[in-house]
């Protein structure tokens, strides 16, 4: 079933990422997403842009000066205050237009929490495909993206294309890419681009605005070091162990997606293919199985150590390090030696 | 107020197996469920029919055998149910179930008066895309609430309604008007258990089961696999790594001395996170 590229689509080029930015704060997995458009860009010989659309030209510039050292080519920028906070009505109606002006061949966007999005939107006013959740993006023969995602939990993946339809779309979550290196100095093209948004015409309003205090879980994604437990742990109260290898570690702490299910940690704290998905420098699961929901979570790790009493465990095949121990003793041990070895070096100093 | 809940039948996700020779997902025998974060927006749904009256049609696009779930709806209490199906939406994309899901509405609308609400699922858990509750509010031009964690208020005189939104910093108080396509936050609420009259009732439901025609779809190129944009071209099992892990020997040792152990590994193989975290430590 080869589906042809009509001669309309055929003038589709240029890979854009939407630079995502909420109070002030760039969404890293925009810069992940730079560094994966740009070497999309690149084999296809075209522009990288970002896209950044707000309210208030000083952040703004700023988001365009990190886009550019990412490795955009070039930002269309719209700043128009109908755009203040996100909505997606205006930000899919500046999306929506930015696309039909410039129409780009490759559209990546972030999928993550509740965040701006105005890629899923976007699909459906532009009838065309939108890959989910995305783990790898690569460009074929025939100038066609192919995007790999799992699927059923993990069990699999595929790929798949947008064939007759452009732009061809693609989320992908955080931490799946890799953050690329920064460029600082580097510049490029900025193309303003004026909203043509009545704020009338716009029927949610946003009435106030909450900041969380302090949203810890939200930074797991994020840390150098996380310890998950899994339901080797056999009761909540055992999670605690968790929780002291990880701060004695300085690290931040997870689990797998049953003790969610049993209300033994928050949802946010889940990790895995329908949790978060984690980049550290090191990962300890203690009491994990490795289902492979859970292994696409995480093997994006530096170093992955299982702790594990069944020696055929699946978490066997894909950790570096394996100890086959009962997690329940060893861990406050790993606590009280990881705190000896690291006190030691403070009073040396 | 009339309220519509889309839902979802899917499998059992603890259960899915997966062939070990063929790669297939073996789906004979898997137990199917709604579709957990669809429960959310159907207890919401049941609240707000407690408390301004109206009624709450649970509706979804799948084989026959979905009705299961629809009559399972019922004994939570919703007050009716429909089925769309129909061969011709076989391999629907995000893009075409969106379609199909809007007209479906569109016939519901006409049949038992226009929705004031229609409450989505956040996202599956078996194809996970979260894009089919925005697809349908674009095409029928409803504004839409999403990761929405609290309903504080709503008018049905100026039909405007105040809700809490789930942002990544912090929590939106917003405000829009009906109609309006909402997808409730897990844990938002908890899903009733039903009383046992309305179990009866659900048992003895007749479910209204529409095909496309019925659901005044004429355009099949927009359904299926012809309405699908996105095009599966390969499906693989994933890689094992090749090399495998380093396992600690573990026989007799202490707890403590296996910790030791353990933690040689990690830094022989991570000696800049040592250093590291040897000066974190110094610093602090
Ligand atoms: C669609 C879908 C999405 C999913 N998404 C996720 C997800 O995002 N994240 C996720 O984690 N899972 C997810 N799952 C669930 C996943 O399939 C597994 O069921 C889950 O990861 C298993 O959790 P677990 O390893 O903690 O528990 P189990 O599989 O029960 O494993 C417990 C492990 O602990 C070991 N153990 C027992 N006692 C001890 C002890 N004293 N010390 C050390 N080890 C011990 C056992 O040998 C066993 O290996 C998903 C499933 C589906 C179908
Ligand atoms: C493993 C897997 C991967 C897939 N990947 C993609 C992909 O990358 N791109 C793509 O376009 N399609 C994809 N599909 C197809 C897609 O799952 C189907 O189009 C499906 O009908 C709807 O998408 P969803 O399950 O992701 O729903 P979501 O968009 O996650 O569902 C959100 C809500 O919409 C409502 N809803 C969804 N489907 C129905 C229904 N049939 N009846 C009633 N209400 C419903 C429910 O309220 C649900 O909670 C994939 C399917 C599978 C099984």
């Amino acid at each position: 079933m080869k589906k042809e590229l009509s001669e309309r689509f055929q003038r589709y080029r240029h890979v854009w990422v939407f630079v995502e930015f909420e109070h002030g704060k760039i969404h890293p997995v925009s810069l992940e997403l730079l560094g994966e458009g740009r070497k999309l860009a690149d084999q296809l010989q075209v522009e990288l842009a970002g896209i950044v659309l707000g309210s208030g030209r000083a952040e703004l510039d700023e988001a365009a000066r990190a886009a550019f050292s990412y490795g955009a080519d070039v930002v269309y920028l719209a700043d128009d205050p109908v755009l203040a906070n996100y909505r997606n009505e205006p930000y899919t109606q500046v999306m929506t237009a930015l696309v039909n002006a410039y129409e780009p061949e490759i559209v990546p966007s972030g999928r993550h929490g509740p965040g701006p999005r105005p890629g899923r939107r976007r699909r459906d006013d532009a009838k065309t495909g939108l890959t989910a959740d995305c783990t790898e993006l690569a460009i074929d023969g025939e100038r066609s993206l192919a995007a790999t995602r799992p699927t059923f939990g993990g069990s699999l993946l595929c790929t798949i294309h947008t064939l007759n339809y452009r732009p061809q779309m693609a989320t992908v979550r955080p931490r799946v890419m890799a953050m690329p290196e920064a460029q600082p100095g580097r510049t490029g093209r900025i193309v303003e681009f004026k909203v043509d948004v009545a704020e009338d015409s716009i029927i949610t309003k946003v009435l106030d605005f909450l900041p969380d205090t302090a949203n810890e879980a939200e930074q797991m994604a994020f840390a150098d070091i996380v310890v998950a437990g899994g339901m080797g742990l056999r009761s909540a109260e055992n999670l605690g162990l968790v929780r002291d290898l990880a701060a004695v570690l300085g690290g931040d702490w997870g689990g797998s997606r049953p003790l969610v299910q049993k209300g033994w940690i928050p949802s946010d704290r889940q990790i895995g293919q329908t949790g978060k998905t984690i980049r550290p420098r090191l990962y300890i699961a203690a009491g994990i199985s490795g289902a492979i929901q859970h292994r696409v979570g995480v093997e994006g790790a530096d170093l992955i150590v299982a702790i594990n009493t069944d020696p055929n465990a699946p978490i066997f095949d894909f950790a570096h390090v394996g100890i086959v121990a009962d997690a329940i003793t060893l861990l406050p041990a790993l606590t009280e030696a990881f705190g000896r070895r690291l006190s030691v070096n403070r009073m040396a100093s | 107020m009339q309220i519509f809940v889309c839902i979802k039948q899917v499998p059992d996700s603890g259960q899915i197996r997966v062939h070990p020779v063929t790669n297939t997902i073996m789906r004979q025998g898997v137990p199917t469920i709604i579709n957990p974060y669809d429960l959310f927006g159907l207890e919401e749904a049941l609240r707000l029919r407690d408390r301004f009256g109206g009624q709450v049609t649970v509706m979804t696009m799948g084989p026959p055998m979905a009705v299961e779930s629809l009559r399972k709806a019922m004994t939570f209490g919703a007050d009716r149910a429909v089925l769309l199906t129909d061969r011709i939406f076989a391999g629907s994309d995000t893009l075409a179930t969106s379609y199909a899901l809007a007209q479906l509405i569109r016939k519901a609308g006409e049949t038992w008066g226009e929705p004031d609400i229609v409450f989505c699922g956040k996202q599956t858990i078996d194809g996970d895309t979260a894009q089919v509750g925005p697809g349908i509010a674009r095409r029928l031009g409803l504004s839409q609430l999403t990761y929405v964690s609290g309903i504080d208020d709503l008018d049905m005189v100026d039909r405007k309604i105040l809700v809490r939104r789930r942002g990544d910093h912090g929590v939106q108080v917003l405000r829009s008007v009906m109609p309006v396509m909402i997808t409730m936050m897990e844990g938002s609420n908890e899903i009733r258990r039903g009383t046992q009259a309305d179990a009866l009732r659900a048992a003895q439901a007749e479910i209204v089961q529409w095909n496309g025609a019925a659901a005044g779809i004429e355009d099949t190129a927009m359904c299926g696999l012809r309405g699908s944009p996105t095009v599966v071209k390969k499906v693989f099992a994933p890689t094992a790594r090749a090399e495998k892990a380093e396992k600690i020997a573990t026989g007799t040792e202490t707890p403590a001395a296996l910790a030791e152990t353990l933690i040689d590994a990690i830094f022989t193989r991570q000696p800049v996170l040592q250093a590291d975290l040897l000066q974190q430590a110094a610093t602090h």
